[in-house]
């Protein structure tokens, strides 16, 4: 096939990819974009298969089989709740086919005539550091969020330090190749560092801080596939890793500032490890006493409410709730309870978690409130309920300066008329800064499993 | 074309392609942030495409050969995996599922 028609053809490619982001703006059709995208997808790899040179088709079908069918497979069978993990691996995947693209390129090109053009090395160098950071990466998220791996910040004497070195070996390889010094071995450098790299970069991030990871490691495999577009010149690769690159650098800065933490902030503070004093100081201020309640107390609240908020953190997702609480929802709203759900942006473990989760259990989207919306209505919320979330509805980041997450905006459960708060224990949430909202007069607490209490709730709203 | 001719060519479509992406995100609601990550996701897929032009490298030796398949086989599960469960995903988004009778007291926005 001619260099022109492929490029003509690849144009429906681009045009279904642009759609399908496009379609996003709305749940309505954002499903149609989705396969708009997949079957420009497929346009790209037919017109490929089509290329004059090609080879290999029997290898190519056959690493098409196992990937795809491994990709099926897992996407089919994964949990609404392992959504995060999911993404991180699939986000992993694409970053380490870039690199090794890279690393057969230079393996073909160098040995005999060599020395390709300045802007080639670059696309190489870059395509091949930024996809092994991207691929190592995703791996270490991957393990976190699966909790092959403590998910708390792994720290150590001296880590900034090492982690400087080693980034430095990847990009002096780097600058080494492109300056014209093109030895084969220096791209293995180049890989192996920045691999190494994209370990140690993601160990020191807590849990909490995964939906900015998750986002930035997004923005890294788009741009490895844009660089890899530079190198093959071809001009898909490079529209496509631009959109993605932009989308995810988009999320990685709305995250953060959903944190009101730099981004800086976020990938070096190892944040979750420090704060043990902060948080002795705030419970000492609080002089806590904590108001425990029945399931049957709680469940007459609810149903004599005229308006219940149900607030939903990564607590949710870890007992399997969503489902459950929108049992609990529905009970309510027969009895003629209003009931929205309130979604803070970083709740959970990447982008929108929650939304998903519970639009799995059929919460229909119009009951979703984003952070904006939600807040001026707790003022006139009978109940708001807290299930499994803790940072985000803290008060204290509104109003203790000592708090390490002062400043962060919150949902302000603190101004419905009562809360209640489901929660395992009185432990300290992930990042472990102590919840005055906890001891407020107004909130009483529900300990247990959040799906256990949710049940028990359920069962003595029907009992009223 | 001169390399240097693609290569402005090539430069243009990607400055284009990044304020055109800013442009589209913006308009994706927080809703549908977790769907607009794994949509990227699946559409940096799109690597297959350089997985396979492995093997239009002229003098592919066995080593290329293996890190040609491994990349395709890796690229085949990031777009397959992406949109399977994207789809999976936007597939729950619902406003009501039409059995349930429309509670009144319920504020009927949209999107």
């Amino acid at each position: 096939m001619s260099y022109n028609l492929t490029n003509l053809l690849y144009l429906i490619t681009i045009v279904g990819f642009i759609l399908a982001l496009k379609f996003l703006s709305s749940p309505a059709h954002a499903r149609r974009g989705n396969q708009l995208a997949a079957i420009g997808m497929l346009v790209a790899v037919a017109v490929t298969f089509a290329h004059k040179h090609m080879t290999g088709y029997w290898a190519i079908a056959l690493g098409m089989v196992i990937g795809g069918g491994f990709g099926a497979v897992a996407a089919r069978k994964v949990r609404m709740t392992a959504m995060p993990q999911m993404v991180a691996l699939f986000n992993g995947v694409g970053g380490g086919a870039a690199a090794l693209i890279a690393l057969a390129e230079v393996h073909v090109i160098l040995p005999e005539p060599g020395a390709p053009k300045a802007d080639i090395s670059i696309a190489i160098v870059l395509s091949a550091l930024i996809g092994s950071v991207s691929f190592s990466g995703s791996m270490v998220a991957f393990s976190k969020l699966q909790e092959l791996i403590q998910g708390r910040p792994i720290t150590y004497a001296g880590q900034q330090f090492v982690n400087g070195l080693v980034l430095l070996v990847a990009v002096a390889a780097g600058i080494a190749l492109i300056a014209g010094w093109q030895q084969e071995w220096l791209l293995w450098t180049l890989v192996l560092s920045s691999l190494l790299f994209g370990v140690l970069f993601v160990l020191p991030i807590g849990g909490a801080d995964m939906p900015v990871v998750i986002s930035l490691l997004n923005a890294f495999t788009g741009l490895a596939v844009a660089a890899t577009g530079f190198e093959l010149m071809n001009n898909v690769l490079i529209v496509a890793g631009m959109l993605v690159g932009a989308s995810g650098t988009l999320l990685t800065l709305m995250m953060s500032r959903a944190m009101n933490r730099s981004i800086g902030n976020v990938l070096f503070g190892a944040f979750g490890q420090v704060s043990a004093g902060a948080a002795a100081v705030a419970a000492g201020e609080a002089g806590g006493s904590v108001r425990s309640a029945s399931a049957e107390d709680v469940a007459v609240m609810l149903a004599y409410a005229h308006k219940v908020v149900f607030v939903p953190g990564y607590g949710l997702a870890v007992a399997q709730a969503q489902h459950d609480v929108r049992q609990l929802a529905d009970l309510l709203e027969e009895k003629g309870v209003e009931v929205s759900y309130a979604i803070h942006p970083v709740a959970g473990r990447m982008p929108g978690h929650m939304n998903v989760l519970l639009a799995e259990a059929n919460v229909p989207y119009p009951q979703l409130k984003e952070m904006e919306e939600a807040n001026p209505e707790f003022g006139r919320t009978d109940v708001a309920v807290v299930v499994g979330a803790n940072d985000v509805v803290n008060p204290d980041a509104r109003n203790n300066e000592g708090s390490p997450i002062y400043g962060m905006p919150i949902l302000n459960v603190d101004e419905a008329n009562a809360v209640v708060v489901l929660k395992r224990s009185m432990n300290p949430g992930f990042a472990g800064i102590e919840n005055p909202l906890f001891y407020n007069p107004k909130t009483v607490m529900l300990f247990g499993d959040a799906k256990e209490s949710i049940d028990k709730l359920i069962a003595d709203v029907k009992a009223l | 074309m001169s390399h240097n001719t693609i290569l402005v060519f090539e430069l243009t479509i990607l400055v284009l392609s990044i304020f055109l992406g800013i442009a589209l995100i913006s308009q994706v609601p927080t809703l549908l942030h977790t769907p607009l990550m794994s949509g990227t996701n699946a559409i940096h897929g799109i690597v297959i495409v350089g997985a396979m032009l492995v093997f239009t490298l002229p003098d592919m030796g066995a080593f290329t050969w293996v890190i040609g398949f491994i990349a395709v086989v890796l690229a085949s599960a990031n777009v397959v995996g992406g949109f399977v469960v994207t789809d999976r995903m936007l597939e729950m988004f619902k406003k009501r599922e039409p059995p349930k009778p429309i509670d009144a007291s319920q504020d009927g926005k949209g999107s």
